[in-house]
């Protein structure tokens, strides 16, 4: 058996409660079950997170880059999207 | 001193030496154990699996160097953890002959680590609660970790059993040959019963049902069968060991031996 023979999964984990998963990489595993000990093994060995998501990369549905302009083009002039143009009040913090 | 003071004393001292030939029989077994898996560092069939033997193989040492420390207070002969690890020859290692044995191929090493991931979580599991607070904090922090690897371990014996004809073959045969020590796992000795006598350890005839119920679900998910039951002629944990601690010791003491006291 050699890692080349096990499919890749990709490995999201969540820092804190309440927090989203972030994706931090991949593990190879032959079952859904060792990819969350291996992505356990690889990447929470320093408390990076209290919980684990594997995703089967080939499971995974990209964007083309090809279509990368016209997908995402047209939202360069559409400044007015962000929330910036507010004046926010003295008195609201955190904001 | 009167003659009943006397026997009290004598009494007493009897237990204090049962009490850390005991807590040193846990330590040695996870050391033993923990060396052993960190031979594969760097010769596991992945890098994913190089980590999770690692990991094992720390969480192994971390309860030694725990228990060890806390023998050597026992013991009151000033020995610390390393002392105890590295300047103790094999006939003073008190670990599970299982523990010991050689990694073989990878199915050997899965075998012998779900048997013994058993046997710790029944051990560890009983601990927990025992009246011996120091005990049952160690056992409660390896208990955690336990979980993890019998979740580890069964998982990849259920893979390889329930694998490919090589792989079945392969983890069948490791089973076949390492069942022999299996007896050791729940054969109490006057440490055991003293132990147990005192409230402060399981009785261990009370545990082996539960692991043996575990080790047949396990099996049953694997495909693989349980080999026959056998005599009981290892006493590792008596200080009669298998060729094989000798040399593992060897190799994991050097350094100390060659260089009294490095440390970095």
């Amino acid at each position: 058996m050699t890692e080349a023979d096990w499919p890749l999964f990709e490995v999201f984990v969540r820092s804190r409660s309440g927090l989203e998963h972030k994706h931090v990489g991949s593990v190879h595993a032959a079952d859904a079950r060792m990819a969350i000990e291996h992505a356990r093994d690889v990447y929470t060995r320093r408390q990076e997170g209290v919980s684990l998501w594997v995703v089967r990369s080939m499971d995974i549905v990209a964007s083309d880059p090809e279509e990368a302009d016209a997908l995402f083009e047209p939202a360069r002039d559409k400044v007015y999207r962000h929330p910036t143009f507010y004046a926010i009040p003295e008195e609201v913090k955190n904001l | 001193m009167s003659a009943t003071a006397a026997v009290r004393g004598a009494r007493d001292a009897v237990m204090e030496e049962a009490h850390c030939r005991y807590v040193l029989r846990l330590a040695d077994t996870s050391l033993v154990l923990g060396q052993r898996l960190s031979e594969w560092i760097g010769h596991a069939p992945a890098l994913e699996e190089d980590l999770g033997l690692a990991n094992l193989s720390l969480d192994l040492v971390g309860q030694a160097r725990l228990l060890l420390t806390y023998a050597g207070e026992l013991e009151g002969r000033g020995r610390d953890e390393d002392a105890l690890a590295f300047l103790r020859d094999a006939p003073e290692f008190l670990n599970l002959t299982l523990a010991e044995q050689p990694n073989g191929d990878f199915a050997h090493t899965i075998v012998r680590q779900w048997l013994l991931d058993a046997w710790q979580l029944e051990v560890y599991g009983a601990l927990e609660h025992s009246s011996e607070t120091r005990l049952a904090a160690i056992a409660a922090k390896a208990l955690r970790e336990t979980r993890y690897h019998h979740r580890f371990s069964s998982g990849w014996l259920a893979r390889l059993g329930d694998g490919t004809p090589e792989s079945h073959g392969r983890t069948q045969r490791a089973l076949d040959e390492l069942w022999r020590f299996t007896p050791e796992l729940f054969a109490p000795d006057e440490v055991d019963e003293r132990m147990s006598r005192a409230g402060i350890a399981p009785a261990l005839a009370a545990l082996a049902p539960r692991w043996s119920t575990r080790i047949d679900a396990d099996l049953h998910a694997a495909t693989l069968t349980r080999p026959a039951t056998q005599p009981y002629p290892w006493h590792g944990k008596r200080g009669v060991h298998t060729e094989h601690l000798g040399h593992m010791l060897a190799e994991m003491q050097h350094l100390q031996r060659t260089y009294p006291g490095a440390h970095w």
